[in-house]
């Protein structure tokens, strides 16, 4: 019961800090002071104060999008198991529905873009849907290794205990797959190398553009939702990277904020190293990202 | 002990395949090869287990001219023939990327099937290899300019040196060396066709070398 409660507590507080490490993280490579830590969250909470306004053209489509996002990417959130052994739903096959409640999300994300008939709106909601279909096989090999090392199809049994003695008879297949998941989770998150996240009005942008029309509280949601998408990736990253005996909770629980704060830092350096690809570029790293894990997959069946 | 970081490395060398099948850029592509050059000049010393001192010489001629006098050739012409990338491929990038993928699968699956010795079988030596030769053999087919080619020639050798490590406890380098110089010469040839192509037609695109006049 109290795990429960922990992952309640840790889904609906920490995704927001996580966008705030990264945004640290840049300012201390730029050597700006930067915005404090908790601005996501003061973001989130003056959208929330805001009225609404809807133009006289969409329908409830435009609203509804980021509602159903938001709500799917938080079922989803309990299908991860994060500083628990289990997750509070686990069931066999729950990978299948955690890949595709993310792409029920991004399906209304996409169409209350197309719903406001801006021409700008749908460019960005095709780029979207076409970084999606490209992301998806990478995801889906790397539960597909998961899958094979741990023989099962739950994704609480397959991030649990014996993921550590995986790590030593198969290194390299689990390495590939957290390199390719990583490249995955600045994808899906429409992070730097694919999309700035920072830029508005360009034409090259990819999340941001869909939500252009959204205000007050909807945009609020739209905001809350992606961090929430970007915190079950990296929970994903995190639990596959740390094959962690279970025996001391308190301890595990800390490896894993570690864990979570450490990879945002890493997004944050990747974010400030690197420029934004070219559009022509980005199917290229992804079919790469995705060639790594299926490349895993076949090292893992020979 | 020290076998057993063998296959990672191996792994390691696959992944540069990939990476000089969707790079673009000549010097990221040549400073690939020349890593893999020195992760293959390494791994006869993770073959054996030990290092005498014969191996260690063989080790360190392997690091310096795979990884160091080779690659240097090549972006010695590089710079000669001011091109900095891989424009337009007969193949591109991502169907590459994919077809070297698909390679490297068909090579761990038929490696699988061949009879090796039982010390061998379950080793990825001989699937890298394989892998190997693919990837430089589609590099040398698919890309237009002389000097992706040149590095192409490179892979392959690569790709045969990995094979020869299977002998390294029956055979001397000999044959080794032997495939080097081989190769040597090649990327001399190379590297004079490319000057010559250079001045004669102000690009090095082989596609001009398609038809003969007499």
């Amino acid at each position: 019961m109290t795990g429960i409660v922990i992952h309640i507590l840790l889904v609906a507080g920490l995704p927001p800090l996580l966008l705030g490490v990264i945004a640290k993280t840049k300012a201390v490579f730029a050597g700006r002071v930067g915005a404090p830590l908790l601005q996501p969250y003061h973001d989130v909470i003056k959208l929330w104060r805001k009225e609404s306004l809807f133009s006289g053209t969409t329908t409830w489509i435009f609203w509804a999008g980021p509602v159903i996002t938001l709500s799917a990417t938080a079922v989803a959130a309990f299908l991860v198991p994060l500083t628990s052994e289990s997750a509070p739903i686990s069931f066999a096959g729950d990978l299948i529905l955690l890949a595709y409640l993310l792409a029920l999300g991004r399906f209304f994300q996409a169409g209350a873009a197309l719903d406001t008939g801006s021409a700008f709106e749908g460019m960005g909601a095709a780029r979207e849907v076409t970084v999606a279909c490209l992301a998806e096989p990478v995801l889906f090999f790397g539960l597909l290794v998961l899958a094979k090392l741990s023989g099962t199809l739950s994704l609480s049994t397959m991030l649990a205990g014996p993921l550590s003695s995986s790590w030593q008879s198969s290194g390299a297949p689990l390495l590939l797959v957290l390199v390719s998941w990583f490249v995955l989770l600045l994808a899906e998150n429409a992070r730097i190398p694919f999309d700035d996240p920072n830029t508005h009005l360009e034409l090259t942008m990819i999340h941001e553009v869909m939500v252009l029309d959204h205000g007050g509280p909807v945009l609020g949601m739209v905001h809350y939702g992606a961090a929430l998408k970007l915190f079950l990736f990296a929970a994903l990253i995190v639990r596959v990277a740390m094959p962690f005996s279970l025996r001391n909770p308190g301890l595990h629980a800390g490896v894993f904020l570690l864990g979570m704060l450490l990879l945002a830092i890493l997004v944050g350096i990747v974010e400030s190293v690197m420029a934004r690809l070219r559009l022509v570029q980005v199917p290229r790293l992804l079919v790469a990202a995705s060639v790594l894990s299926a490349f895993s997959f076949i090292l893992l069946l020979r | 002990m020290i076998v057993q970081w063998l296959d990672p490395m191996l792994v390691l060398a696959l992944l540069v395949n990939f990476f000089m099948l969707g790079a673009s850029r000549l010097r990221a592509v040549i400073y690939a090869v020349a890593f893999q050059g020195v992760l293959l000049g390494v791994m006869p010393i993770f073959v054996r287990g030990e290092v005498g001192w014969w191996l260690g010489l063989l080790v360190i001629a392997t690091i310096i001219i795979k990884g160091i006098v080779l690659p240097e050739l090549v972006s010695y012409a590089m710079r000669e023939v001011f091109i900095s990338r891989e424009i337009d491929p007969v193949v591109s990038f991502v169907p590459s990327l994919l077809l070297g993928a698909a390679g490297t699968g068909l090579a761990l699956g038929y490696a699988r099937t061949l009879p090796l010795a039982p010390n061998h079988s379950g080793s990825l030596i001989v699937p890298a290899s394989l892998a190997t030769v693919l990837t430089g053999f589609l590099i040398l087919t698919t890309r237009r300019k002389a000097i992706t080619q040149a590095v192409g020639y490179l892979v392959l050798e690569n790709g045969i040196f990995l094979f020869g490590l299977l002998l390294i406890e029956a055979m001397p380098f000999l044959v080794e060396i032997g495939v080097l110089l081989d190769l040597f010469v090649c990327v001399f040839v190379m590297g004079i066709i490319i000057h010559h192509i250079n001045q004669e037609f102000s690009s090095v695109s082989t596609e001009h070398l398609a038809r003969l006049k007499d």
